[in-house]
């Protein structure tokens, strides 16, 4: 007997005798039978519950984990602080084991908590409104540009080289590639969006211009600037974004944004080798019908209680099929309630001081790292968390030489950048230490 | 009782967390970001304590019914139980706590997890080659698409059609859109199959791909699809196959015999991963021969030191994502697969097929089922046929919420009539069967002799019908204060 199937012999029999059939073999007479395998699949053979956790454990102890080395590693995926709450809450099974909210009334925890997440996100953000959540940061983004295609139909996106490397990778794979549409990078000058290159590039044939801000090197993009120039030719504003930054960073909002979207795994999201993560996706309310994914509404019952729905239906693919506003169906709604649960823990006062910490600490560490002879900053402009540091010797030797001794170091720019060989970029969240930067730099010390 | 909003518990001063203090010499804000740059009042979210937090949560997942809870009759969906100790092992530091550019050497575990699932899935499928990156099914068959576009534009055909029948999911005709092809409805015939001389109409040089689901969205296996095939290969297409009811085939058929060049795995429905509510998912996609070269970068490989991610891909599409896919849902999937191993993917398709069988058996005496024939894993009722006094599909899913069974798969597939779509899956007991067939039984009652009951169902859970036209009506998307004299 198998642990996940009820049936008995008895069951089976008493089974088929209703259906009227005399073996489990003739309910597949309708698959011709000389399509049916006649072996067994050639896979290992089944595992006890104990065997398989031995042998798992076994697996797992074969990654080094962040519980064991000290990171200063980010550029996309990183390693905050993940309150108790949120494993506890997130993993309630009455959410974890129940499908896509479309049974509004079997459905008004999850429905709610969407609802309250979409009304979390937008108050960060200050835009007008925000789906359910999107696969992830990179696919979000090709969200915004299709969307911005779809609005203005032109031809062109200009992305600003800032832009994370793999994100603009993925852009190319979906835009270019596969839509047909151009892609012209914009250089950067001292870590930011080259505004000269900018207006030399931009035409009215720009759909949109992608930027990422606080942008990959952890800089803050001029983002006032960009949009004037943007919005001249009419197109639209595009900024992917790290939502901790928002503690104290300036909302896309504030800044006339029409589309801000952002990768939300920081948000109380698990590291998990690069997924699953969550894209967070929100924009000016011109665009609702216009926006990929579920949304959740308010209405009510016949008696007037309040209550939740999936709502703005006819843009999704089981309704409107080849004319939907996007393919996705299965997003990633746990991700979006961890984040829930994360901001409604955090609060007010929670995020700006987690923001916070990680300003202060990451300029403490660069402040720390520039006054060791021969390293310096590789960028002078403002920035957030992250910073990149110009080494004076192989960046991977050191990353190397901080492995050995239980630290995972920053990510080494030159392998997407060639002009950027031997630039670290580091990332410094909440969770490290005074003590913890301090040895960083001992080690650095040490490679000169 | 209906809960709150978390905004409305807020009160001015309370905190659900604490931090440490800062341990490093502060420097003024302004000195590191110019005020531009900086975020001018408050953040607008809510000041709760950390028991509210927790009551908040808890209350609102005691409105929501899971697998764990009930019986989820989705059809299409495959809702079956979700292991916990996948749970656990997925949730292991040393799967979780891994960054994705940490040095590939440091991660050799989980590499070598991501190895294996392929070797898994190349041998359920008899597929050549997997990606394991799609976030979702419908994220498998866009890049799919755009591997098999990518093909063509390299051997200088142009073909721009994709096919896809009548019985679809609606991702398949969506995705093909998104890839900028045209979408070309084939019809069902009277046995619900594909319409041969429809196809063969329909088939030409322009054609990419043939969408197929099989079993198809009434349950029902493809009985002519070598000849499907014929005609699709006969003429250069591919014949692409949605993998959304594998879990009527495990161990019974491979889909490469019966031509199928590329499919996605639905991990989330046949591997038993939670669905969590609708997502995260993982849709890895597999693939025949000549369009493995097109597969996104970086695939896993395996050489004399180790494993290692392998982007050196002439001719892959790119990346289709960041990173490298939904890790934590391949891994509840791969402990699935092992725990059942070679014995027991069989006993999972051969009871799914047993109780959908059991329960059609049992229904189509009360309810009109338009394709009368044994059915795979899943069979479609029609809540139309006969005197139902002007009862909707709708109103009958609704009824069942009160019996606590949440309601099949509705208005779907789109060729029957107010269809009502099920799918037991082989993690349901016969004694749940025949509770469901109860309730079943009892509704089509009342339909008879009080319909209003049912008209106006729900009637037990917290809420009762809400009002969508309203919601789309309004179109109150986040919460907002309040304004003084509002």
């Amino acid at each position: 007997m198998i642990p996940y199937i009820p049936n008995t012999e008895k069951d089976q029999k008493e089974m088929l005798k209703e259906i009227g059939a005399r073996s489990i073999e003739d309910l597949f007479d309708s698959i011709p039978r000389n399509l049916r395998l006649k072996t067994d699949l050639n896979l290992p053979s089944s595992l006890s519950e104990m065997e398989l956790v031995n042998e798992l454990k076994g697996l797992s102890r074969k990654n080094a984990h962040l519980d064991e080395y000290v990171s200063f590693l980010g550029a996309g995926s990183y390693d905050h602080f993940i309150p108790s709450l949120v494993d506890h809450l997130s993993s309630r099974s009455e959410f974890y084991t129940s499908y896509t909210p479309y049974q509004a009334e079997a459905s008004q925890g999850m429905l709610q908590t969407t609802y309250e997440y979409q009304s979390l996100i937008c108050k960060l953000f200050q835009m007008d409104v925000c789906n359910a959540s999107l696969y992830e940061g990179a696919t979000a983004l090709v969200e915004a540009a299709v969307l911005a295609h779809n609005v203005n139909h032109r031809k062109k996106v200009l992305v600003a080289k800032t832009l994370h490397p793999e994100y603009r990778q993925v852009l190319t794979t979906y835009i270019n590639k596969t839509l047909g549409l151009s892609i012209v990078e914009i250089d950067y000058e001292n870590g930011v969006t080259d505004l000269a290159k900018l207006e030399e590039k931009i035409n009215k044939e720009t759909a949109c211009v992608v930027i990422q801000n606080p942008n990959f090197f952890g800089c803050l993009e001029k983002v006032n600037e960009i949009e004037e120039i943007t919005h001249q030719t009419d197109s639209l504003y595009i900024v992917s974004l790290d939502p901790i930054s928002l503690g104290l960073v300036i909302p896309p909002g504030e800044y006339n944004a029409d589309i801000a979207v952002g990768e939300g795994q920081a948000l109380g999201g698990k590291l998990n080798f690069g997924g699953p993560y969550l894209g967070i996706f929100t924009s000016k309310k011109d665009f609702l019908r216009k926006i990929p994914g579920r949304i959740v509404g308010e209405t009510t019952d016949k008696k007037g209680r309040r209550g939740f729905v999936l709502t703005l239906q006819t843009r999704e693919q089981h309704i409107r099929r080849e004319r939907a506003t996007s393919n996705i169906c299965t997003n990633q709604a746990l991700n979006a309630l961890r984040a829930t649960i994360y901001l409604s823990t955090l609060g007010e006062e929670g995020l700006a001081k987690v923001a916070h910490l990680c300003l202060q600490k990451s300029h403490y560490a660069a402040k720390r790292i520039y006054q060791i002879p021969g390293f310096e900053l590789t960028f002078r402009s403002p920035f957030f968390k992250e910073f990149a540091v110009k080494c004076p010797v192989s960046s991977h030797k050191i990353n190397k030489l901080l492995w050995d001794n239980k630290i995972l170091g920053g990510f080494e720019l030159g392998r997407f950048y060639p002009e950027l060989e031997n630039s670290l970029l580091f990332s410094i969240t909440e969770k490290r230490t005074r003590e913890e930067i301090d040895k960083l730099t001992l080690f650095l010390e040490d490679m000169v | 009782m209906r809960e709150p909003l978390i905004f409305e518990k807020s009160r001015k001063g309370r905190r659900g967390c604490s931090l440490p203090a800062c341990d490093v010499d502060k420097e003024n804000l302004e000195k590191l970001i110019p005020k531009k740059y900086l975020r001018q009042g408050s953040l607008g979210l809510p000041e709760v304590s950390e028991p509210d937090v927790v009551r908040h949560f808890v209350r609102l997942s005691q409105q929501n019914m899971g697998v764990d809870t009930n019986f989820y009759s989705l059809g299409s969906c495959t809702m079956k139980y979700n292991p916990k100790v996948n749970e656990d092992i997925a949730n292991l530091p040393g799967f979780t706590r891994i960054h994705p550019y940490q040095p590939q050497a440091s991660v050799q575990g989980t590499l070598q997890l991501l190895y294996e699932m392929e070797k898994l899935l190349c041998e359920i499928s008899g597929m050549d080659r997997i990606s394991l990156q799609p976030a979702a099914g419908a994220h498998g068959e866009l890049t799919s698409l755009m591997m098999i576009k990518a093909y063509y534009e390299d051997i200088k055909e142009h073909r721009d059609t994709v096919l896809v029948p009548d019985s679809a999911h609606g991702t398949n005709p969506a995705s093909s859109h998104l890839c900028g092809f045209r979408t070309v409805v084939v019809k069902s015939n009277k046995d619900g199959g594909i319409d041969l001389e429809d196809l063969k109409g329909k088939m030409s040089e322009r054609v990419a791909v043939l969408m197929l689901t099989i079993p198809n969205t009434l349950g029902l296996f493809e009985r002519n699809i070598l000849e499907v095939s014929r005609i699709i290969h006969d003429r250069g297409g591919f014949l692409y196959l949605d993998g959304a009811n594998l879990n009527a085939l495990l161990g019974i058929v491979k889909p490469s015999d019966l031509g199928i060049d590329i499919m996605h795995f639905n991990l989330h429905k046949t591997f038993s991963t939670p669905h969590g509510g609708g997502g995260p998912g993982s849709g890895p996609l597999g693939v025949k021969g000549k369009l493995a070269a097109y597969l996104p970068a970086p695939t896993v490989e395996k050489d004399k030191k180790g494993y290692y991610l392998d982007y050196d891909r002439a001719r892959s599409i790119g990346k289709v994502r960041s990173f490298y896919g939904n890790i934590e849902v391949i891994i509840k999937a791969y402990c699935y697969l092992r725990f059942l191993g070679r014995e027991g993917l069989k006993k999972v398709s051969q009871n799914a097929v047993l109780n959908a069988n059991y329960l059609m058996s049992k229904l189509k005496r009360y309810f009109y089922l338009p394709y009368d024939q044994p059915c795979m894993h899943e069979f479609v009722l029609s809540g139309v046929e006969g005197k139902m006094k002007d009862v909707r599909t709708l109103d009958i899913a609704k009824r069942l919420l009160d019996f606590g069974f949440h309601p099949p798969t509705i208005y779907f597939p789109l060729i029957v009539k107010e269809a009502l779509m099920i799918e037991p899956t082989e993690t349901e007991s016969k004694e749940t069967l025949d509770a469901f067939v109860s309730s079943m039984i009892q509704i089509r009652k009342e339909i008879d002799d009080d319909p209003s009951l049912v008209k106006q169902a729900p009637h037990n859970l917290s809420i009762g019908r809400l009002d969508e036209v309203k919601a789309a009506k309004e179109l109150k998307l986040r919460w907002k204060e309040k304004k003084s004299g509002d």
